[in-house]
């Protein structure tokens, strides 16, 4: 029964972290919804939330460490238990960059909006959420090469963060009346960018918890610029 | 919640001239399991002994300050020892089954209080052999020798003999120092089996073991008690100095 304690401990601790993980993905789907929609509502209740998210985190740490103290975990439990450790830190991030982007929806009202730069911005939230529910439920499988897989997803939305950059310089080039919205938008998808890249940091932890290696996935120095 | 159920007030305890215990405070919260943990020397073993007047057996011990439980004093010399030590049970550290069949050495307390009814008797030998995890080994060899069985196996037969005389408390003075790891985790999932249901305090030299299974740990050093705590903040986020120093084996 001690090692099924242990189990149990760990068991619930696996458990409480996939939850934090729906409850980010809610938050970041959430986010882009109220942004598209213009629903004030929406993202101040994404803020709010966050809360709870933060809690998770918290609480999750503190039971890691008692586990980790009280009963000494070697090889696989304790790879399982750093997991969880590191990537719910990664989920707590990815949740603050869905408020970031919520608040960016209360930012800006009233202003004049680029429909075509709203529509990648959307595939591209469409994209990242996938990207976050994928990586759950690989961690959940501990799916080392579903891992892989998903890392790579983050090539694409780099590309859409690209693309989406230069697409707003050129409307603010073209109308500075666009100059707000345009600004908000950067963001936005760098927020989105960011969230892809802890998402890949998760990815990176599956990895290891499935070899006991630690490896880069997606190294950042080919990108972008 | 917690109710005490056994506690020491400013217990002094004297090898001859030699101060072992200096002034023992502890409280025992009823159904917990409570760790004693210090270096080799430190008292916890004699502070042990005294909970149930074992230090009685020892020549040239003087002991001041008292042990309540139930209420009283069990120094006060109106004090039924063998009740005493019925209720306050324990089990050492070499496993020491009586050189009996397994039966007899579990209803050894039994007999010797007069129960004769062999009804009762078998129940309560499969009822403590099976409290103490090691029903399954033995119930087809009960009239085998105990001292045929393996050395955790014994140890878990002395368990069963002290629960069937039906203690409120259980002492266990390092209980699997002789012991191997796997033998070593059966008694502790053992002993954590009949939490709630009893008490139990053990010294134990191996500070995982006090991690993994207590819910309260008393340090103790050079004959004073320095820290007594639940175990996670010992663990996690001890108060003294010395404290943090044994746990993190820095010294002795």
């Amino acid at each position: 029964m001690l090692r099924t304690q242990f189990e149990e401990d760990l068991l619930n601790l696996h458990n409480q972290f996939y939850e934090m993980g729906m409850l980010v993905s809610k938050a970041i789907h959430n986010s882009v919804q109220a942004y598209v929609k213009h629903d004030r509502r929406l993202a101040e209740e994404v803020i709010a939330q966050d809360e709870m998210i933060n809690q998770l985190e918290v609480r999750l740490e503190k039971k890691s460490f008692e586990m980790i103290a009280l009963q000494q975990p070697v090889t696989t439990d304790l790879r399982r238990i750093i997991t969880v450790m590191k990537a719910s830190s990664d989920l707590e991030r990815m949740g603050d960059h869905a408020v970031s982007i919520a608040k960016s929806t209360i930012r800006v009202k009233g202003e004049n909006r680029i429909p075509e730069i709203e529509k990648e911005m959307k595939d591209m939230s469409d994209y990242v959420k996938k990207m976050v529910d994928n990586v759950l439920i690989a961690y959940v499988k501990t799916d080392k090469d579903d891992a892989k897989l998903i890392a790579k997803m983050d090539d694409q939305v780099n590309e859409w963060y690209s693309n989406i950059y230069y697409q707003t310089i050129e409307a603010m080039k073209n109308d500075s009346e666009l100059i707000v919205m345009g600004t908000e938008y950067i963001n936005i998808a760098q927020y989105l960018e960011r969230i892809g890249d802890y998402v890949t940091n998760i990815c990176e932890w599956i990895v290891y918890l499935a070899t006991g290696k630690i490896s880069e996935l997606n190294s950042n120095r080919d990108e972008f610029f | 919640m917690s109710e005490i159920i056994l506690s020491s007030r400013d217990l002094h305890l004297y090898y001859g001239k030699k101060e072992a215990l200096k002034g023992i405070d502890l409280e025992i919260n009823k159904g917990e399991i409570t760790a004693m943990i210090g270096p080799s020397g430190c008292g916890k073993s004699t502070y042990l002994r005294s909970l149930n007047r074992m230090n009685d057996l020892i020549p040239g011990v003087t002991i001041t300050g008292s042990v309540m439980y139930k209420g009283r004093d069990i120094y006060s010399p109106k004090t039924d020892i063998v009740e005493l030590r019925k209720e306050i049970g324990m089990v050492f550290q070499q496993p020491n089954p009586f050189p009996f069949s397994i039966y007899e050495n579990v209803i050894y307390g039994l007999k010797l209080k007069g129960e004769t009814n062999k009804q009762v008797l078998d129940q309560v030998v499969e009822e403590s052999l099976k409290a103490a995890s090691v029903w399954e080994d033995v119930k087809d060899k009960l009239h085998q020798s105990a001292l045929s069985l393996s050395g955790g196996q014994q140890q878990r037969v002395c368990i069963a003999r002290v629960l069937a005389v039906d203690p409120k408390i259980i002492l266990l003075d390092e209980p699997t120092s002789a012991l191997d790891p796997v033998s070593s985790g059966k008694i502790e999932n053992t002993l954590l089996e009949l939490r709630e249901k009893y008490t139990m305090i053990i010294v134990t030299h191996n500070m995982s073991q006090a991690s993994r299974i207590s819910d309260k740990t008393a340090f103790f050093l050079n004959g004073d008690l320095i820290e007594f705590e639940d175990t996670k903040k010992i663990f996690l986020d001890p108060k003294k100095k010395e404290t943090e120093d044994y746990i993190s084996g820095r010294f002795g």
